[in-house]
């Protein structure tokens, strides 16, 4: 536990000391924003016109702002995750640290689940700053603060998945780039399973696109916590990091 | 203190490393020895539990590499050949960290990153980032690092390759003081940093255990008979190659003579004598009896090199996969 918590403040300290994380964040507040901004127009005319044609109908905040936010946020995560995790193995064997990480006397799985922590507190970090932009929907009105906490839950257990299949690539190569596009590759993969749904309804298409790691996003962009997904999500994270940690394995078989 | 057995390391089409056995006992400095590509770093890397072994097995400090590798690790310290430093920080950042990794409990932290700091002269440092760094300062954090947890043995891959000769005096200086506490192996292809820094050496080539023994066995074991350097001249000037040559043939104890290359009017020979025999006293007499003028007359020792090259050819010719 306790090694586990100082390759990760390791990992995080290398974030901050290098130009990434803050490069990272100024993309995604910029972008981020962007959408905020965008979503937040669209409703106030919505809203406007609603008015003016007379409908009472009230306009839920939730529903027109914070989901298609989220879900927006979520794309912009698969971007991102690949320039998180790329660095995370491939430095250690393209500088040779990894001898002296592997011959210290702290477990493998230690060393992984420390690294894609770090990952994760990074990636955390990082979609904090959109959770700015929902904080000002506050100061206007009043959104239901419980399906915001249940979609960052989901943002957070997508990008840990993402964030372990990316760990996995790092491990396999010792070019950070070559690591980052495959991530990237992957996760687009990822994200755009669920369209075979739309052209094939063979049962095996089906499989295919529930694999795809948006779908189960959805539920939680609209506030619904449902177990399937969760479980869904946990057992991709730790198919990634056993994955990662058989990679590390074989390292010392090859090397 | 280190037990290996039969050790061999296959990769997919090679041998590395091709049942070797040894032993080092505690407090010793090793110097493993052996061209580029024998397999040493192979061996060192069996050592820290880096790589499993093929075959056979290896012990540190009472404790099996495969089956409790922690206990190992916990013992070791390892530099490899590149010191393994995160550029992006701080030497006492870095030196922090591996403390930490290496099971030191934080309040010593502290008091031991100072402490080796110290012993490897690289205070004036500590707030450098370790990418910036010379290549000597390199090198001595990577030391800093494999001795902070004081290990019970270091493994040092080519510690002084790369640096400049000042600093490779220094290293060695280093790792001679560090001696005694611990037990130390180090690779190295330069000889004289055997004949310098180490008790026993360990000669390997193409994967192949060649000789183990201390530098002195080694030298004694193969120089067998005595050759003596011999420089003399006349007084006018005026002496035959030949007529020297055979006067020196017929002194007792001598095995052969050979003519080495003239220094103006200086004539130089190699003299070899039987196995046994003290040839230089005869050699002197012979000289002063023919009334010529005696220059130089010591003994040639056979150098670590010439030991090696020895060694290493008998092994080429029985062949071995890389």
């Amino acid at each position: 536990m306790k090694n586990i918590w100082i390759i990760c403040r390791k990992e995080l300290k290398s974030y901050f000391a290098s130009p990434i994380a803050y490069g990272l964040m100024a993309f995604f507040a910029l972008i981020a924003g962007y959408f905020f901004y965008a979503a937040t127009a669209i409703f106030v005319v919505r809203g406007q016109e609603m008015a003016m044609m007379g409908r009472g109908m009230p306009m839920d905040v939730n529903e027109w702002v914070i989901r298609p936010v989220l879900m927006n946020v979520s794309v912009i995560g698969l971007f991102i995750i690949p320039m998180i995790t790329m660095r995370l193995f491939a430095e250690e064997k393209r500088s040779g640290t990894i001898e002296l990480l592997v011959t210290s006397p702290v477990r493998d799985v230690e060393i992984i689940i420390g690294k894609w922590l770090a990952a994760l507190m990074m990636y955390a970090c990082i979609l904090g700053l959109s959770g700015i932009n929902i904080l000002l929907l506050f100061a206007y009105g009043r959104p239901d603060w419980r399906p915001i906490l249940v979609g960052y839950l989901g943002l957070l257990l997508q990008g840990g998945c993402l964030l372990a299949i990316g760990t996995f690539i790092s491990t396999t190569t010792r070019n950070q780039i070559i690591a980052g596009v495959a991530t990237f590759a992957v996760c687009l993969m990822l994200w755009v399973l669920d369209w075979l749904t739309a052209f094939e309804t063979a049962a095996w298409s089906k499989v295919v696109s529930y694999l795809s790691v948006v779908t189960h996003f959805e539920p939680f962009a609209k506030g619904v916590l449902d177990s399937k997904d969760i479980v869904f999500y946990l057992s991709l994270i730790f198919f990634g990091l056993f994955l990662t940690s058989r990679s590390m394995e074989s390292l010392r078989w090859r090397s | 203190m280190i037990t290996v057995e039969g050790l061999t390391k296959r990769y997919a089409r090679t041998v590395a490393v091709d049942d070797i056995s040894f032993s080092v006992s505690k407090g010793e400095i090793v110097g493993f020895l052996g061209p580029n590509g024998a397999g040493k770093t192979t061996t060192m890397r069996v050592l820290t539990c880096f790589l499993p072994p093929s075959e056979g097995g290896a012990q540190v400090a009472g404790y099996d590499v495969t089956t409790h590798a922690m206990e190992v690790k916990k013992r070791i310290g390892y530099l490899p050949e590149s010191p393994p430093l995160y550029p992006d920080m701080e030497v006492v950042e870095y030196l922090t960290f591996v403390a930490r990794l290496k099971g030191i409990p934080s309040s010593n932290v502290a008091a031991r990153v100072k402490e080796v700091s110290e012993r490897c002269a690289i205070a004036d440092v500590q707030t450098k980032l370790t990418g910036k760094l010379s290549k000597g300062y390199r090198q001595r954090v990577g030391l800093a690092q494999a001795i902070i947890h004081n290990p019970d043995v270091l493994i040092l891959d080519e510690p002084t390759a790369g640096l400049d000769p000042k600093q490779i005096l220094e290293t060695r200086q280093l790792i001679r003081s560090l001696a005694g506490d611990h037990t130390i192996i180090l690779s190295t292809h330069i000889l004289p940093e055997v004949e310098q820094t180490c008790q026993k050496v360990i000669i390997i080539n193409k994967g192949k255990l060649v000789a183990t023994d201390s530098v002195e066995n080694l030298t004694h074991r193969l120089r067998g008979a005595e050759s003596v350097a011999v420089e003399v001249s006349s007084h006018d000037g005026e002496l035959e190659t030949s007529g020297v040559q055979r006067r020196f043939e017929q002194v007792a104890g001598v095995s052969r003579v050979i003519a080495r290359e003239a220094r103006g009017k200086h004539l130089r020979y190699e003299v070899e004598g039987l196995q046994g025999s003290n040839i230089r006293p005869e050699i002197a007499r012979a000289v002063v009896e023919a009334g010529w003028n005696l220059h130089e007359l010591h003994s040639v020792a056979f150098s670590l090199e010439e030991i090696f090259l020895q060694l290493t050819a008998a092994e080429n010719t029985s062949g071995g996969a890389k």
